[in-house]
C-alpha cells in the first residue's frame, strides 16, 4: 500500500531524513519508535505534504501513485490521513462544518455526490460514540479550548469519519491518561481492516499493548536502524534506546 | 442644467454657489444653513494629506476631475438586482444618484412611518428641527459642503412606539454615463420606543465615474433601537465619502454593521456616535475585505458624554493584492461620563504581501471611574491552520474561505439578521482572490 524508498528530506537546509525505507501492506499495522528528535514527525509531515519540508531524494508511492507530487489535499483524497501530534485550534471554524466540507471534498474527488445530511449525521453519531467524543465538542470551533486528550480524540473521530486507506498516528498516545488511551486504541482497532493500514508513531510501548503492531521499526538519525516484531517494542521498553544509539553511532564513527 | 467648468472640483463648486444656483429659492432656515455651511467649507476647502485625519487618504486625484454636478438623466432606468439579499424581504427604497425614485421603490406600508425626499423637508417641522444639527458640529469640511449643496436623499421618520414589521433597505445606485458628483443627504428619526432595521446597499449601475459625498444624521430618541447595516458592493468607478452622525438618547441602542467588499476604488467612512444621555448603548461592527488597488478608510468616533453608557466596537480588515485599509477609532470619555464601559478591538489580516493596513486607536479619557479597553492585532494567513485543513482533503481555495470566514466570525456572529450574515459570508467568499 505504502512504499517508501530511500527517502531524504530536509528542513531549513538541515537534513533530517537520510535514506528511509518502509513497506506497508494492506491490513498491516506498523509501529515507528525512536528517541526524541529522530525524525518521526518529520516523516509524518513529509508524507502529508507540509510545505516547510523539502524532499531531496527518494520516492514514496501510495497504492502505486507517486505521493510526493500531489498537493496535501490530494494526498488526503487518495486516502492518506495524518493524526497530528499537535492538532491546532482554529477558532471560528465549526468542527462539524469542517468535517462536512472534508467529507464532501473527498467524495467529490471520487466523483461522488455530497453526503445526504441525514446520512452524515448518522455517521457523526456513530463515530462519535466509537471514540466517546463528546457531542457538544463537535459543534464547537475546531479544537478551540479542547483539552489535550479531547484534541487527540477529535483526530481519531476525524479518522473514523474520513475512512482513509493509510493512517499515520503521530504520538496520538502522548498526553492521554490510561482510560483515554484505551478508548483511542479501541477506536483504532475497530477501524482496522484487511483493506487499510496504520503507521503508529509512538514513544512508549504502552500504546502497543492496545494496538498490537505487526512490525516495529526504530527510527534514529533519520533512518530506520532496526526492524522487528512486537517483541522489539518490549525489548526497547526494557533496555531503552542507548544500546541502539551506541551501535549506530559506532558504525557512523567507523564509516568516517 | 449646470454646465461643466474645466478646472478642479473646488473651483466648480465655488462657481456654482456664487452663481446662486444652489440656493434655488430654498425657504428659511434652509437657505441660511446652506449659506453658512458653504462659508465653513470655503474656510478650509477639501481635506488634504496634511490633515491628521486624512493622512493616508488622498482625495486629490478625485478632486482634479471634472464632474457633472447634477444628474442629467434623472428618470433613467437602473438595475438593482445586485443589492437583493436572499431570504430577506425588506421594503426597498431606491436612490439613484441620491434622488429618491418612488417609481422603483416599495411603499412602506406601516403605521407611524413617513418617508420622503429630503427636498420636501421644509414641510416637516420635526425633521427641520433636527436637520444639520449634528453632523455639522464636527469639523469635517465634507459635511459642510454637503449641507451647502446636497441634492437628493431620504428622510425616514418613525413615530413613537412603532416597531417596523419589515426592514427597510435603501439601495444607493451610482449611475451615470459621465463623471458625476453626488451629494446625498439623509435624516433618520426614531421616536421614543421604536424599533427598526435599516440596510443601506451601495451599487453601481453604469460605466461613468462617480464621487458620492453622503451625509446621514441619525437620531435615536429614548429607548429607540436601530440595527443599521452598510453593505458596500459598488464597482471600482464609484468612490464614496460617507459621514454618519448618530445622536442617542436615554436607553437607546444603536448597532452599526459596516461591511465593505472588493469593488469601489475609494471609500472613506466617518461614523460618529454621540452618547448624549445616560444608559445608552452603541455597537459598531466592521468587516472590510479589500482587493486590487482599493482604499477603504474607516474613521469612527465613540463619544461618551454622559454616565452609565456602554460602547462596543469591533472592526476586522482583510486586505488583498495592493489594497489599503485604514482604521481609526477614537473613543472620548468626557468628564461627566462616569461608569462608562468602552471596548474596542481591531483585527487585521494582510493577505496581499503588498497590501497595507494603518490602524490607530485613540482613547481620550477625562473621567476616572471607567472601564475602557482596546486592542489591535496584525496577522497573515495561518499556514499551520491552512495545512491542517488541506491535510483533511479540503482544497486550498476552500480552506482559505473557511479561514477568512472564521476570522470575520467575531463580527458576523453579531449580525441581528441571519440572511444578511449569509449574504455577507457569501460576498466574502466571492471577494477572496486565490492568486495574490
Ligand atoms: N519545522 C522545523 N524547523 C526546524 N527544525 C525542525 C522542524 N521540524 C523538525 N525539526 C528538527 O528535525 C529533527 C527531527 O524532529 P522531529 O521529526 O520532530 O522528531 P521526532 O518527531 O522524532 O521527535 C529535530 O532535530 C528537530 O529539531
Ligand atoms: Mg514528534
Amino acid at each position: 500500500m505504502l512504499s517508501i524508498k530511500n527517502l531524504q528530506a530536509s528542513v531549513d537546509d538541515k537534513q533530517i531524513l537520510k535514506g528511509l525505507n518502509l513497506e506497508v501492506k494492506a491490513g498491516e499495522v506498523h509501529a515507528i519508535m525512536g528517541p526524541n528528535g529522530s525524525g518521526k514527525s518529520t516523516l509524518a509531515s513529509v508524507l502529508a505534504g507540509r510545505d516547510a519540508y523539502e524532499v531531496t531524494g527518494g520516492e514514496v508511492t501510495l497504492e502505486g501513485k507517486d505521493l510526493l507530487e500531489l498537493s496535501p489535499e490530494d494526498r488526503a483524497r487518495e486516502g492518506l490521513f495524518l493524526a497530528f501530534q499537535y492538532p491546532i485550534e482554529i477558532p471560528g471554524v465549526s468542527n462539524i462544518n469542517f468535517l462536512k466540507t472534508a467529507v464532501n471534498e473527498i467524495r467529490a474527488y471520487k466523483g461522488l455526490a455530497p453526503m445526504e445530511a441525514k446520512e452524515f449525521l448518522k455517521q457523526v453519531k456513530e463515530k462519535q460514540k466509537l471514540v466517546e467524543f463528546d457531542a457538544k465538542l463537535a459543534n464547537r470551533s475546531l479544537n478551540e479550548g479542547f483539552s489535550g486528550g479531547e484534541k487527540k480524540r477529535n483526530e481519531i473521530f476525524q479518522l473514523a469519519m474520513l475512512e482513509p486507506k493509510l493512517s499515520i498516528l503521530d504520538e496520538t498516545d502522548s498526553g492521554l491518561d490510561i482510560d483515554a488511551l484505551r478508548i483511542v486504541a479501541n477506536g483504532v482497532n475497530h477501524l482496522r481492516s484487511k483493506d487499510n493500514a496504520f503507521v503508529v508513531i509512538t514513544h512508549y510501548q504502552r500504546l502497543l499493548e492496545y494496538i498490537v503492531p505487526d512490525f516495529v521499526h526504530v527510527l534514529y538519525k533519520g533512518r530506520i536502524v532496526k526492524s522487528g516484531t512486537k517483541e522489539l517494542a518490549l525489548e526497547l521498553e526494557e533496555k531503552g534506546y542507548d544500546w541502539l544509539k551506541e551501535s549506530v553511532d559506532a558504525e557512523e564513527g567507523a564509516a568516517i | 442644467m449646470i454646465t461643466q467648468v474645466s478646472s478642479s472640483l473646488y473651483h466648480q463648486l465655488t462657481t456654482v454657489f456664487d452663481d446662486g444656483l444652489a440656493i434655488k429659492g430654498d425657504l428659511e432656515p434652509l437657505a441660511s444653513l446652506r449659506r453658512n455651511a458653504f462659508a465653513r467649507f470655503q474656510e478650509t476647502g477639501f481635506p488634504t494629506l496634511k490633515d491628521e485625519d486624512w493622512k493616508y487618504t488622498n482625495l486629490q486625484p478625485l478632486l482634479s476631475k471634472n464632474y457633472l454636478l447634477r444628474d442629467n438623466l434623472p428618470g433613467k432606468s437602473v438595475s438593482i438586482e445586485k443589492a437583493f439579499i436572499k431570504g430577506l424581504n425588506p421594503y426597498k427604497l431606491v436612490l439613484v444618484n441620491g434622488h429618491f425614485r418612488t417609481d422603483l421603490s416599495d411603499v412602506v406600508d406601516e403605521q407611524g412611518v413617513s418617508i420622503y425626499s429630503i427636498e420636501d423637508i421644509h414641510q416637516h417641522k420635526l425633521s427641520l428641527r433636527h436637520f444639520a444639527q449634528y453632523a455639522d458640529k464636527t469639523d469635517n469640511p465634507l459635511v459642510a459642503l454637503n449641507t451647502a449643496l446636497h441634492e437628493g436623499g431620504l428622510v425616514i421618520e418613525i413615530e413613537k412606539n412603532i416597531t417596523l414589521r419589515r426592514s427597510i433597505q435603501i439601495i444607493h445606485v451610482a449611475s451615470s454615463s459621465e463623471t458625476i458628483f453626488n451629494q446625498t443627504r439623509n435624516l433618520y428619526l426614531l421616536g421614543n420606543n421604536t424599533k427598526a432595521e435599516i440596510l443601506e446597499s451601495f451599487i453601481t449601475d453604469d460605466i461613468g465615474l462617480s464621487l458620492n459625498n453622503t451625509v446621514s444624521e441619525v437620531v435615536l430618541e429614548e429607548n429607540a433601537h436601530l440595527q443599521h447595516y452598510y453593505l458596500q458592493t459598488a464597482n471600482s468607478q464609484s468612490s464614496y465619502l460617507n459621514h454618519t452622525e448618530i445622536h442617542q438618547k436615554k436607553h437607546s441602542l444603536y448597532n452599526n454593521y459596516n461591511c465593505t467588499f472588493p469593488g469601489s476604488a475609494f471609500i472613506r467612512n466617518n461614523i460618529n456616535v454621540r452618547l448624549d444621555d445616560s444608559a445608552v448603548e452603541s455597537h459598531l461592527y466592521g468587516i472590510t475585505l479589500t482587493a486590487e488597488d482599493q482604499l477603504v478608510d474607516n474613521h469612527t468616533i465613540v463619544d461618551h458624554r454622559k454616565p452609565h453608557c456602554e460602547s462596543y466596537e469591533w472592526y476586522k480588515n482583510i486586505t488583498q493584492n495592493t489594497s489599503t485599509a485604514v482604521f481609526n477609532g477614537k473613543i472620548f470619555v468626557r468628564e461627566d461620563a462616569q461608569k462608562t464601559n468602552a471596548f474596542q478591538q481591531n483585527n487585521n489580516m494582510l493577505i496581499g504581501e503588498k497590501s497595507t493596513i494603518f490602524s490607530k486607536p485613540q482613547l481620550e479619557i477625562f473621567a476616572d471611574d471607567v472601564k475602557c479597553s482596546h486592542g489591535c492585532t496584525m496577522g497573515q494567513f495561518d499556514d499551520d491552520a491552512l495545512f491542517y485543513l488541506r491535510a483533511r482533503g479540503i482544497s486550498e481555495e476552500k480552506a482559505r474561505v473557511l479561514l477568512v470566514h472564521a476570522f470575520a466570525f467575531d463580527v458576523t456572529e453579531k449580525f441581528s439578521s441571519e440572511p444578511i450574515r449569509e449574504y455577507v459570508d457569501h460576498l466574502i467568499e466571492e471577494g477572496l482572490i486565490i492568486e495574490q
